[in-house]
């Protein structure tokens, strides 16, 4: 079933009408809607309950027509004057008395029609099929079918562009965030809401705040899974324009959300529990805001033997999910291993006969009992941050191992860490 | 007598129910450490659910022992993060104690016990991971003893809560009673080979058992 709303200079009313009921709307400027009404008995009754509900909802004078196809349906509203519901096998005796020129026959077409005597839609259906195919070829067969009411086309709908965007200009400067997180979680709903209608999430929100006597300030978040979530969405905005406030009151706010495909998985039964995405993302961001940006994430080692040389990604469980978990418990040998000092500290070393005797620093400082070494470590001399030192492995006389280190060029010591 | 509580214990119990619960003491899983004498030591290996403390001062081989149990728990495919509270976590150590860093999220909490303190909250209560571990092993003695036993014991109540297993790393036990497990570590000798510093020998001892049971093992290069 196919409704229409004929709404002479209100196409705009018609289509908005017209979403309210289906997301398939044919637009056939410049002033008819059609779209697609299978399916809703269930919630309007029959077709003719279906109709007064639509008539009531455009609100203005408007022919409307439900027809088993489309093109019945449109000449109908176009044709006949308020609501006209054609029942199926029915659209050729209702359609019989409209005029032949609503069928929009090429010119050359619609003469020929004018000098035939033929006027309505009934006349044009009556003629034998065989004749108008030899005399008005494939648009004759065309038109004489649609004259019949008999429609078989697919509706062309709309596609909306998939732009999420929401703003909103302020009465009064606003100067505090907490005021602003209610306009900004307002905006947060409608954009949400909208791409929950059609089924998509958003990995990525932009804010731009049009300040007064100041440039433009603008706060992204960006997250590794699809979420719909607006209260997380709030929440990490909160703690990110807490961060890096504007610098002057607010006069605007735009919003725009990035659309895409929502996150589905299948999580196995024998996988172990990881944390829930929206969670964790809200968790990584209340962790930055604690500590800082670049203090929280997985650490990644680079490809240089330069010391303690790393790189901070973001915490991201999921994606290194698909490699294969071990189930099985592996024994193996525990590794000595080194907590840094960083930075490493300065200290001064008392050396005899090329061995480290005492050692004195900020928070390390004894005799030296026992020191392995040197083992030199240099590299990318072609840089202008080369690195070139002597290492020592010392122990001292409480116990604790450290490893210390001296530039070659400046001959300062440091001591680099503890092994433990 | 006994009638008199029971009457006044029901009429308490319609606005106070929480003090007169008896609250069962949940079974305990338990993450193992890899390392046999750990692992016969705490019968079976770290409990989940609830806080461990691991204490004792440099080179004691604590770090090896956390980032044996870190390895385990990565190779499995669980979640864990690292709470440094000092900034001294070293990812070249790790990955050669055969942990997997795209598992672990560490946050460097830069000199601060009260921000790893809150970080540590914040992780326990989001759920998911199967090993939080808070390193204070290098937090001078001051700062950590400001930890209440309040905030311990929240801790604690929030790893059951979520099922992780809560690993604290001191130079000194802190947690007392909130610790269902608490094992002091010793350095016993350093292991010299020729020029070079092949490990240590350290000595467990397990605090929370009615007999003190002692596991040594050797942390190497």
């Amino acid at each position: 079933m196919f409704a229409c709303i004929h709404a002479p200079g209100n196409l705009p009313l018609a289509v908005e009408c017209a979403r309210g009921f289906s997301p398939y709307i044919e637009e056939n400027p410049p002033d008819t809607a059609i779209f697609d009404v299978r399916g809703l008995e269930s919630l309007y009754g029959p077709p003719e309950s279906l109709a007064r509900e639509i008539e009531r909802r455009v609100g203005v004078p408007a022919s409307i027509a439900i027809a088993s196809n489309p093109d019945a349906a449109m000449h109908a509203a176009l044709g006949l004057r308020g609501v006209t519901v054609m029942a199926q096998g029915r659209e050729a005796e209702v359609l019989a008395p409209l005029a032949v020129n609503l069928l929009r026959a090429s010119p050359e077409t619609a003469e020929l029609l004018h000098l035939w005597g033929i006027r309505t839609f009934g006349e044009f259906a009556a003629l034998p099929s065989l004749g108008v195919a030899a005399r008005l070829g494939e648009e004759g067969v065309h038109l004489q079918r649609l004259a019949h009411g008999d429609g078989y086309r697919q509706l062309r709908p709309i596609i909306d562009p998939l732009e999420f965007e929401d703003e909103m200009e302020l009465e009064h400067p606003v100067e505090l965030i907490e005021p602003l997180m209610f306009v900004l979680g307002r905006l947060l709903n409608e954009v949400c809401g909208r791409l929950g209608a059609r089924s998509l999430a958003t990995n990525e929100i932009r804010v731009r705040l049009t300040l007064e006597n100041a440039p433009e300030h603008t706060a992204d978040l960006r997250l590794p899974v699809p979420m719909l979530d607006s209260k997380a969405f709030l929440k990490m905005l909160q703690l990110e324009l807490s961060g890096t406030p504007p610098v002057a009151p607010v006069l605007k706010v735009h919003m725009r959300a990035e659309p895409v495909k929502p996150r589905r998985t299948q999580h196995g039964l024998f996988l172990p529990a990881s944390p829930e995405p929206e969670k964790l993302e809200l968790t990584v961001a209340r962790l930055r805001h604690l500590v800082g940006d670049e203090r929280v994430g997985s650490p990644e080692l680079m490809d240089t033997h330069r010391p303690d040389t790393f790189s901070m990604r973001a915490f991201a469980p999921h994606a290194a999910q698909a490699s294969v978990c071990e189930s099985h418990v592996v024994e193996s040998s525990p590794r000595l291993c080194l907590r840094r000092f960083r930075p490493p500290r300065y200290a001064q070393v008392i050396v005899v006969n090329h061995q480290p005797v005492r050692v004195v620093s900020s928070s390390v400082s004894g005799r030296v009992v026992m020191a392995k070494g040197p083992w030199r470590a240099s590299g990318e001399w072609w840089r202008g941050d080369a690195w070139n030192r002597d290492e020592w492995d010392v122990a001292l006389e409480s116990g604790a191992l450290y490893r210390l280190f001296q530039e070659v060029d400046g001959g300062r010591w440091f001591v680099e860490g503890s092994y433990d | 007598m006994g009638a008199a509580v029971v009457v006044l214990r029901s009429e308490l119990q319609t606005r106070f129910d929480v003090p007169f619960e008896v609250r069962s003491r949940p079974d305990r899983i338990q993450l193992t450490t890899g390392i046999p004498a750990i692992d016969r030591l705490t019968s079976g290996g770290i409990p989940r659910g609830t806080l461990t403390e691991i204490c004792g001062m440099e080179s004691t081989g604590r770090t090896a022992l956390v980032f044996a149990l870190l390895g385990q728990a990565t190779r499995r495919g669980e979640c864990c993060a690292w709470i440094d509270a000092e900034g001294s976590f070293d990812p070249a150590s790790a990955l050669e104690a055969g942990v997997a860093l795209d598992r672990v999220l560490w946050v460097n909490c830069g000199g601060n016990a009260q921000h790893a303190l809150q970080a540590t909250d914040l992780l326990i209560q989001a759920g998911g991971f199967g090993l939080v571990v808070l390193d204070l092993a290098d937090t001078p003695d001051i700062a950590a003893r400001r930890i209440s036993l309040a905030s311990w014991f929240r801790l604690r109540h929030a790893a059951e809560r979520t099922g992780a297993a809560l690993v604290a790393v001191e130079r000194q036990i802190h947690a007392r009673s909130c610790s269902a497990l608490q094992i002091e570590m010793r350095r016993k000798k350093p292991l010299w080979i020729g020029k070079l510093l092949r490990g240590v020998l350290a000595q467990a001892e397990s605090r929370k058992h009615y007999k003190s049971q002692l596991a040594e093992f050797s942390a190497v290069r």
